[in-house]
Order: C-alpha cells, then sequence, then structure tokens
C-alpha cells in the first residue's frame, strides 16, 4: 500500500521537480479531458503547446503575451512571499492602461520624448494608487486585501467601459466602443521594426532579476521572507509588518499598472473596453509556477503565454472554445499545490506485509 | 406606489437568494476553520451544469440536483488539495475559481443563447392572492424557500446541537478536537462539501431562475460577495440573511435607476454592488477586536495529525 511520511525538512529534488511533475500531469489530464470531449489526444495537446511556436511569427506573439504575465507574475511572487494575497492585478493593470492611455489621448501633438515617458509615469501610478488604496484599507482598516483587491478589479472594468463608451469614444469611430488611435509618439518604441516586439519585452525580465536580487540579497527581501514563513519572528525582529504590506501592494500594482501601460501603448495602440483577458487570474499561476521566486516567473511567463496563443490555435484549427486555457490553467494550479505535498513527504510503496506489522 | 414597492421587495429577495445560498454553505465551511475561496468557481460551475442539464433533459429539478452535484464535485477537488495534501488554502481555492471559470466557459460554449427551461414559482392557494403579502411572501420557486430553511437549519444546528459544538470544536481549535477523538480531517470534508452543495445550488438559482440564460462568468462576482457577506456577518448565521437582502436590494436598485434612465452613466451604476462591498468590508473589519472574537481560531491553518 501507499507509504507516506513527512520528510521533516524541505526536499530541494522536489523543490524543482514538483513544478515539472505538475506539468507533465496537467498535459496528461487535459489529453483525457481532449479524449473525452472526442478528440484526438496527441494532436490537440500538440495543437495547443507545440503548433503555435511553429507558426510564423509564433516567439513574437509568445513574446507579446509573456511580457505583462512576467512583469505581473514578478510582483505578485514577492506580495504572496509577504502572504500579502493580491489577486486584483486585472485592477492595475486596467488602471495603468487607463492612466497611460488618458495621457496618450489628451496629447495627440506631443513629441515622443515629452509624451511617452509621461504615459509610462501616469500608468505606473495608476497602478500604485490602486495597489496603495488596498494596502491604505487592510493597514488603516484592517480590510482583507483578497477582497477588496478584487472588487477593485470589477470596479476598474465599469470605470474602462464608462470611459471608452463615453468620454473618451472616439468620435470618429464610428459608434464603435474604443477610443482614438494613440499618435504614433506615444507608443513604447519597438525594439526591432516591424514587428510587436516592444520595449515592455526588455523590461519584463529586467524587473524579475532586479526584484529577485533584492528579495535574495537585501535586507528589505530578508524582511519579506521572513514575514511569509514566520510573522510572529518578523514581529519579534521588529520588522514592520505595515511597511511590507504597503511595499509589496505598491510593487505589485505598479509593476501590474506598467504592464497595462505596454498592453495599451505596445500591443493594442488604443483603449476597447476589454483590455485584459483574465491576465490578473494567470499572473497568479505564473507567480506559483515560477515558486514565487521572480527569475522563476520568466519561463512560467512564457509557457501561461503559450497556454494562451494554444487556447486560440485549439479554436481556430480544432474548433474547440479557447475557454480550453482556462481549464488548463486550473488545472495546472491544482497540480503544483498538490504536487507540493512532495517537498514535505516522502511517498512510496510499502510491502503490505511489514504494513501489516507496524 | 404599492406596486413599486411589491416589486423592489420581490426583486430583492430574488437578488439576494444566491448569495444567501452561497453564504450559508460558506459560513459552515468556515466554521469548520476552513477558507474555500473557490465560491465563485463552485457557483459558475453549477449555473452551468444546472442549465446545461435543464436544457437537455427538459426537467428543472434534473437541473437543480445536477448543479447540487456539480458545486459537491468541485469542493471536493478543493478538499483533496487542500485538506489531503494540505496545500496552502488560500492559493487552492483561487485555483478552484480559475478552474471552475475554465470548465463553465468550456461546458457552456455551446449553451450559449439558447433557453431552458426556468425554474417555476409555486402557488399557494388562497395565500398567494393576498394582496402585497401574496407575491412577496407566497410568490417565489422552490429554492428561494429552500435557501431560507437551510439558513435556519444551520443555525439552529451551529447553535443547538451536538453536532453543533462538534464543527466549531474543529474550527476553533483541531489539535483539542483530534485529541477528543473527532475526525477534524472527515469533518472538515463533509463542510467543504456542503459548502459546494450549496454554491452550485446558488449556481443553478442564478441559471434557472435569477437570469434563466447561461453566459459566461454570469455570475459576475457574486461568489467573492458571498465570501465577503461571511466576514460581514461575523460568522452567525442570521446576520447572512440582512447582508444578503441589503445587497440583494442594492442589486436592484442598481438597475431599476439605469431603468429609468436617469442621467448617470450606467456603468457607474453597475459598479455600485462592489463599491458596496468594499464599503461594508472597511465599516466591518474596522474593529479588529470584534472579528477576532467571532472569527474561528483555526481559519485557514492546515492541520495534521500526529501519532
Amino acid at each position: 500500500m501507499l507509504k507516506i511520511e513527512p520528510r521533516g525538512y524541505e526536499s530541494t529534488f522536489w523543490r524543482y521537480a514538483s513544478p515539472v511533475l505538475a506539468l507533465l500531469l496537467t498535459g496528461l489530464t487535459s489529453g483525457l479531458i481532449f479524449a473525452g470531449m472526442g478528440r484526438p489526444p496527441g494532436l490537440t495537446v500538440y495543437t495547443f503547446l507545440i503548433a503555435p511556436l511553429l507558426q510564423q511569427d509564433g516567439l513574437e506573439a509568445l513574446a507579446v503575451k509573456a511580457a505583462p504575465l512576467i512583469m505581473m507574475g514578478v510582483g505578485l511572487s514577492l506580495a504572496y512571499r509577504a502572504n500579502v494575497w493580491n489577486i486584483g492585478t486585472d485592477g492595475q493593470f486596467t488602471v495603468g492602461a487607463i492612466c497611460g492611455g488618458g495621457i496618450a489621448i489628451a496629447f495627440p501633438e506631443a513629441p515622443f520624448w515629452a509624451v511617452f515617458p509621461a504615459v509610462v509615469i501616469a500608468g505606473t501610478l495608476g497602478g500604485m494608487a490602486n495597489g496603495g488604496l488596498v494596502a491604505w484599507l487592510r493597514i488603516r482598516f484592517n480590510a482583507n486585501e483578497i477582497l477588496t483587491s478584487l472588487m477593485l478589479a470589477y470596479i476598474t472594468q465599469y470605470l474602462l467601459v464608462y470611459l471608452v463608451v463615453g468620454p473618451w469614444r472616439d468620435p470618429q469611430g464610428f459608434g464603435f466602443p474604443q477610443t482614438a488611435l494613440f499618435s504614433d509618439d506615444a507608443l513604447a518604441p519597438r525594439l526591432i521594426e516591424d514587428t510587436n516586439v516592444h520595449l515592455g519585452i526588455l523590461l519584463a525580465p529586467l524587473f524579475s532579476v532586479g526584484l529577485w536580487f533584492m528579495l535574495e540579497k537585501s535586507l528589505l527581501g530578508f524582511q519579506f521572507r521572513v514575514l511569509g514563513q514566520a510573522t510572529r519572528a518578523a514581529k519579534f525582529a521588529g520588522f514592520s509588518e505595515n511597511r511590507l504590506v504597503w511595499i509589496a501592494m505598491l510593487i505589485s500594482g505598479g509593476l501590474a499598472g506598467l504592464a497595462g501601460v505596454f498592453e495599451a501603448t505596445g500591443t493594442l495602440g488604443q483603449l476597447t473596453t476589454t483590455l485584459s483577458p483574465g491576465y490578473g487570474f494567470t499572473a497568479i499561476i505564473v507567480a506559483f509556477l515560477g515558486r514565487l521566486n521572480p527569475l522563476g516567473a520568466i519561463p512560467a511567463g512564457l509557457l501561461l503565454a503559450l497556454t494562451y496563443l494554444g487556447g486560440d490555435a485549439a479554436q481556430i484549427n480544432l474548433g474547440l472554445p479557447n475557454a480550453v486555457t482556462g481549464i488548463f490553467q486550473g488545472i495546472l494550479l491544482f497540480y503544483l499545490l498538490g504536487c507540493d505535498f512532495l517537498l514535505l513527504n516522502r511517498v512510496g510503496w510499502r510491502r503490505t506485509k511489514a504494513g501489516a506489522a507496524s | 406606489m404599492t406596486e413599486l414597492l411589491v416589486a423592489f421587495l420581490v426583486s430583492t429577495i430574488a437578488a439576494a437568494t444566491p448569495l444567501l445560498l452561497a453564504a450559508t454553505g460558506e459560513l459552515v465551511v468556515e466554521r469548520v476553520g476552513v477558507l474555500n475561496l473557490g465560491v465563485e468557481g463552485m457557483m459558475l460551475a453549477g449555473a452551468i451544469a444546472a442549465f446545461a442539464t435543464a436544457n437537455v433533459t427538459g426537467v428543472t429539478s434534473l437541473g437543480v440536483l445536477a448543479g447540487l452535484v456539480a458545486g459537491i464535485a468541485l469542493a471536493l477537488l478543493f478538499a483533496v488539495i487542500s485538506l489531503t495534501l494540505q496545500a496552502n488554502q488560500t492559493a487552492t481555492g483561487l485555483a478552484l475559481t480559475i478552474f471552475g471559470r475554465g470548465f463553465s466557459a468550456l461546458v457552456g460554449a455551446g449553451f450559449v443563447g439558447i433557453p431552458a427551461p426556468t425554474l417555476p414559482k409555486l402557488h399557494f392557494p388562497v395565500l398567494s392572492e393576498i394582496p402585497v403579502l401574496g407575491p412577496v411572501v407566497f410568490g417565489h420557486d422552490i429554492l428561494v424557500y429552500l435557501s431560507l430553511a437551510i439558513l435556519a437549519l444551520v443555525a439552529w444546528c451551529i447553535r443547538a446541537t451536538h453536532l453543533g459544538l462538534i464543527l466549531r470544536a474543529v474550527g476553533d481549535s483541531h489539535d483539542a478536537a483530534h485529541a477528543l477523538g473527532y475526525p477534524v480531517v472527515k469533518i472538515r470534508y463533509a463542510a467543504v462539501a456542503f459548502g459546494g452543495a450549496l454554491a452550485g445550488l446558488a449556481g443553478a438559482y442564478m441559471s434557472l431562475a435569477y437570469t434563466p440564460l447561461w453566459a459566461q462568468d454570469m455570475t459576475a462576482g457574486r461568489g467573492w460577495v458571498a465570501v465577503a457577506l461571511v466576514t460581514f456577518a461575523a460568522w452567525r448565521p442570521f446576520w447572512l440573511l440582512i447582508g444578503a437582502w441589503f445587497f440583494g436590494a442594492l442589486m436592484y436598485l442598481s438597475l431599476y435607476i439605469q431603468a429609468l434612465g436617469v442621467p448617470i452613466p450606467s456603468a457607474f451604476l453597475s459598479a455600485v454592488p462592489y463599491i458596496g462591498t468594499v464599503v461594508v468590508l472597511v465599516l466591518i473589519s474596522r474593529d479588529a477586536r470584534r472579528i477576532r472574537l467571532h472569527r474561528p481560531a483555526m481559519l485557514g491553518r492546515p492541520f495534521q495529525a500526529r501519532a
């Protein structure tokens, strides 16, 4: 029968092997689900995870999708380390896009050197303000940040709809719910000409490296890790929990706001009523798949970006609804959390006789 | 004027019902010390399961049953990962919400924009004919009455029965409950399944009675409002009713004022229930001592039996 015993320590091997195992199990389970839906499982998993990369522009599309996920996932890695459960990054992303986009629309004639930095700063500050509001409500009023951050995400979505349908709607847009296109000077600069590879794609991994240094090599990072693992010890050491909550929410909110700016100015070039295809929840999975390590958010962000491309490919090539993306992501997070059981417990087979004796 | 009042009361009770069902389930879950943030996902799974079953079979009661079963199935998934494999409950609950959204969208892709049979309103002879009182009290469908009955049952059970005492012991001190010989993990499994069943019913109510249609993400955050309601009620069942009616009224009014054509942008009015949730949470949580006093002491803590 199955034998389970606590290790009493954290297995280094399983620390890195458990996400790989979770991925394999997710692939297997989705294959079974596809088979249950009457599709050839091998072909579907291939279409979902490999075919998008082989397409022309496949890598470009991957990078464009991964950049916001990495930025948001990096911020969440930091926040979750300190048990600050920001789950409303969708809202911070939207506020960032609104603030940045608002500047771009307000100054269509401004030169690049003036308008683009202003767009970036406004968007980042917007995301930080949204995150900061959540931090303030938790610290000042003891309000649960899980609920407030998520409710703010719903509220900002309605704010976006109001602006795009109402005062910011493009007068020449034939009534479509979208703003005017931003001027070329307000767009994120391209790293490679005639592609969508924009500045944000370069910045995302830089943030990830920067925050990794902060978390692993600085006193502030140490405080984050202690607060998450041993709240009482952090209090005895005199670390201010409130200060860390502020920092976690401002950084994760600011990065999500920045991601929103680059989505608006790098990918879309205008504001529409739907900016985020569920990035907020996906970023949570990015953070966990990356082991709450800012560096881990890079491969995790790339993989989850692939699930978006895969959902589109499965829709076009196999006629599957692109909701398969969501179910794949949900199963992946389940397995990730479940497989971490192996970190602290040894699981093996016990011979039945010995089992009966003990 | 009377007509307006009747419409207001009837609609408020209808809007409050899914909140009340889901929140009652979550209250029981939290009273045994488990925080399941997957209510939204379980509601969505219940909504699509109920809608699809009712649509295919044409029988609404089978639909309601399917919603219940879907809720339990998802809840058990949560229980295996958070209780047996002892993963972080917050993260597992989020996973359940993500999974439920994906699952319901996938199954529901073929059911968008088609009608399903609607849960019939009950008709009581004589009673339903009374002016005002008739439609407000005796004019609802079976789930509305069921939600109130379950709430009363849960309140009585927690307050006055031996079972309630055991549930509270597990939630307030799982080590003591374990030492007394109560199967902590099994009790938690049962409570989580009960919470899933009620969330599934809440979803079924959404797709078969409240807005008898399937639309992706049709619960629109109601699962999260239900979680907030449990905190609002300070884990006391009857306060859930007041909270659910309050939010039901808020949801109805935001729709009603939009329909009147008042010159307020409809997006702002739609946001009112969410703003209301934040405001109420802030007002309630402000008194940290009161929250600490009522909150089950083991809420969110994993339990591992030691030999």
